[in-house]
């Protein structure tokens, strides 16, 4: 779980981060509540025009709202560079700093050369439910890494298809979520 | 995968060095039922066929076995209500990961590491083992390569440069069978099998051809001439013919012109035709009463005589009736062309037939017209085979006793066999008798049929090695497999042969079944005709080591 600085400026569902210098998870949910648990929102902007108007009105809702992204951890990096796509021994601690991964990142957690890696599939399939989605989105996020991107597209679908070998309908869910259908990349 | 290889800076790994191509992993299975064997790769769905040959790798075996079924499989039980109407894309996601090819493989043989001969298998390999399309080495290593007593008849499917070779020494051992529907091949393998035992010197033939078309040219389905063991063996080959006339309109003159007394026929062949024929029991029995009579001359004394001496013959305890039909049906026998009153002096047929094959020639006995008469074929065919076979028994006996040189073996070539061989009669016959006596007395059928299903089950048990080509009912099917090892994998294989050339070879004159398409024969009759061929210093396998 983590915490944006600013209200409603989190990565978007899918990306890959990292927290600290070495562990790396995919954004797979986010949320914006009440900083006081205690307190319910209350629903404004009866009498304004737009969405912006409210936030100028009431310039405390900056404060007193929070944005957070869940982050599940898909895999880590061990202190000679090599990255593994499994749990890290340890979580990050609190108030470790999330990044927004460059391309680079992207590209060597992704894979090797051309060589899709997804063993972090295996994690992402535990979730379930709008993990899927998660999952969709994280997929799409990373072919674009590659030069081919159906091509990562489809070898993933088919790790996908592994993983939840059985549930063919859940795969099915999964692949209509991916642009890997004729002429849509 | 290549250039994941680069990406890495790899050089790629060298093909193994016998260009084995991978179609699959064992996923479960056992020795009685087969192994599960799951398609990897890609497109191997289609292109895996039943009666593909494959080899399996183990860790300490090397396995051999044919693909006896294939099937489709998912992961998702509920597949086809889950997804009605997959896209393209789902396809390729699904196709090899939750949905995927099985394929039934039947372990035939197996090896240790470099080590000698094939055993049968008695092991299985584990999960994961690789399962293989064989290689040109490894049906050689099998089937092993063309020399004095193996014969090239024919390719695996799929594998057009390999050759599938006969281990002509141990088919001459017993009696074997060419099976197959009409137009299948048949004539054509018995043809291949026929001039390979007799050029390889094995065994000598007397065949009778019922079709006339193993002594001289025969003309194929598709009109060219096909050649006949005559024009290939030359004057190794004697054909005797019961039809000059038919001869003569092929121009051709044959070595005999084949007469038959009446005095020939005896009463255990008017017996082995009291079916053909409508003769009851009774009219059996009264042949035995009239040989005992008349000895030799039996059907002669009794087809002259006159109203009084048939009268006689009644009151001896003969039924009038049973008399009265049986001289009509004599009479048909008499009217027949090559049929004479007496056997020509000096021997007749039999003694011809057994100073040919004496002197080491192979007899073709071609019927021209009577092929399509029944009794004529089943008369000729029963009589002369019942003095041969004596002759070699008492031959065999002979030099038994006096530690002589035995006759060398004698292979009889019979067309239509159920016609000899039939539930009801085969205990009776000759043709039984040489079937289950094994060779005994150096005598071996070879059974070409289209209904197997009507041959006798002990007999076609007795048959050391079984060609078929495609069989149309499921009754000669099981009759053929009936008694095989692994017959109801088989099953599977020989019911899906292609309707012509294809067969499914298996018995003591191969190491395991398999599916061959027949080799073209014009190369075969071409090869065949090459004098020593195969058998002297420079046959192929010596050729292959001085050039190559
Ligand atoms: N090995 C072969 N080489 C070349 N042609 C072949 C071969 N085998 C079969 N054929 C073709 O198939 C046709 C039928 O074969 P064949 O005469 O042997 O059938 P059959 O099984 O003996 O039929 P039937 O029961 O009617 O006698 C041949 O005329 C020929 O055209
Ligand atoms: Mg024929």
């Amino acid at each position: 779980m983590g915490q944006c600085h600013q209200l409603y400026e989190s990565p978007a569902l899918g990306t890959l981060v990292r927290a600290g210098e070495d562990v790396f998870g995919v954004v797979s949910g986010i949320t914006t509540t009440a900083l006081d648990p205690s307190r319910r929102v209350i629903a404004r902007g009866a009498e304004v025009e737009t969405e912006a108007e409210i936030y100028a009105a009431h310039p405390q809702l900056e404060k007193l709202l929070r944005t957070d992204v869940k982050i599940a951890i898909t895999g880590h990096r061990e202190a000679n560079g090599v990255v593994h796509q499994y749990l890290p021994s340890q979580p990050p601690r609190i108030h470790t700093f999330l990044y927004t991964c460059t391309p680079d990142e992207v590209r060597s957690f992704f894979g090797i050369g051309a060589v899709p890696r997804l063993d972090f599939l295996y994690l992402l399939a535990g979730f379930g439910g709008s993990g899927d989605d998660a999952m969709a989105a994280a997929l799409r996020n990373a072919s674009q890494a590659f030069n081919d991107p159906r091509a990562f597209l489809i070898a993933a679908s088919r790790t996908v298809a592994m993983e939840l070998s059985g549930d063919t309908a859940r795969i099915n869910a999964i692949v209509r979520r991916l642009p890997i259908g004729e002429g849509t990349i | 995968m290549s250039n994941a290889f680069e990406e890495l800076g790899l050089a790629e790994p060298l093909p193994p060095k016998d260009e084995a191509v991978e179609i699959g992993i064992i996923v479960g299975g056992s020795l009685s039922q087969g192994l599960d064997v799951r398609l990897t790769g890609n497109g191997t769905v289609e292109d895996a066929k039943v009666g593909t040959f494959v080899t399996i790798q183990g860790t300490r075996h090397r396995y051999f076995g044919i693909i006896t079924d294939l099937s489709l499989e998912s992961a998702d039980g509920r597949l086809s209500s889950n997804i009605a109407n997959a896209d393209a894309a789902m396809a390729e996601v699904l196709s090899g990961t939750g949905t995927f090819a099985q394929a039934q493989v039947t372990p035939m043989l197996m090896t240790g590491m470099g080590e000698e001969e094939p055993q049968p298998a008695r092991s299985l390999p584990a999960h994961f083992a690789p399962v293989n399309r064989a290689t040109n080495e490894d049906v050689q290593m099998i089937f092993g390569e063309e020399d004095k007593t193996h014969i090239y008849i024919g390719s695996p499917l799929d594998m057009e440069d390999t050759r599938v070779c006969l281990n002509l020494e141990e088919l001459v051992k017993r009696s074997n069978g060419v099976f197959g529907k009409s137009g299948s091949g048949k004539s054509f393998l018995t043809r291949i099998l026929l001039t390979a035992i007799a050029q390889r010197g094995l065994a000598t033939h007397l065949i009778f051809d019922m079709h006339s078309e193993y002594g001289w040219q025969a003309t194929s389905e598709s009109g060219y001439a096909v050649k006949g063991l005559r024009q290939i063996l030359q004057s190794g080959v004697s054909v005797f013919s019961l039809d000059l006339e038919s001869a003569r309109r092929r121009n051709l003159t044959p070595d005999y012109d084949v007469k038959i007394g009446l005095d020939e026929i005896e009463p255990e062949d008017i017996a082995i035709l009291s079916s053909t024929l409508g003769i009851s029991d009774a009219g059996v029995n009264a042949c035995y009463t009239l040989y005992d009579r008349y000895g030799k001359r039996w059907i002669g004394e009794f087809l002259g005589m006159d109203a009084s001496a048939m009268a006689g013959l009644a009151s001896e305890g003969e039924h009038a009736g049973v008399l009265g039909a049986l001289r009509r049906k004599l009479r048909d026998l008499d009217r027949i062309a090559f049929i004479q009153p007496e056997a020509p002096s000096g021997g007749g047929a039999v003694k011809q037939v057994l100073d040919h094959l004496a002197s080491g020639k192979h007899v073709v006995m071609e019927f021209g017209r009577y092929g399509n008469d029944q009794m004529a074929y089943v008369l000729v065919a029963n009589l002369i085979t019942r003095r041969i076979h004596a002759e070699y028994r008492k031959r065999t006996e002979e030099a038994l006793a006096s530690d002589a040189k035995q006759p060398d073996p004698l292979v009889i070539t019979i067309e239509e066999a159920h016609r000899f061989l039939s539930g009801g009669i085969a205990s009776q016959t000759i043709f039984g008798t040489i079937a289950r006596e094994m060779r005994k007395y150096h005598v071996t059928l070879l059974v070409v049929d289209q209904r197997p299903s009507g041959i006798d089950e002990e007999v076609l048990s007795q048959l050391g090695t079984r060609i078929t080509c495609q069989l149309d009912n499921e009754r000669d099917v099981d009759a053929v497999l009936k008694g095989a090892p692994g017959s109801r994998e088989l099953k599977g294989v020989l019911s899906r042969l292609e309707s012509q050339q294809q067969a499914l070879l298996f018995g003591h004159a191969l190491r395991m079944p398999v599916v061959v398409r027949t080799r073209d024969y014009q190369d075969f009759a071409t090869e065949m005709s090459i004098p020593g061929y195969g058998r002297g210093p420079m046959g192929p396998g010596d050729k292959k080591d001085l050039f190559g």
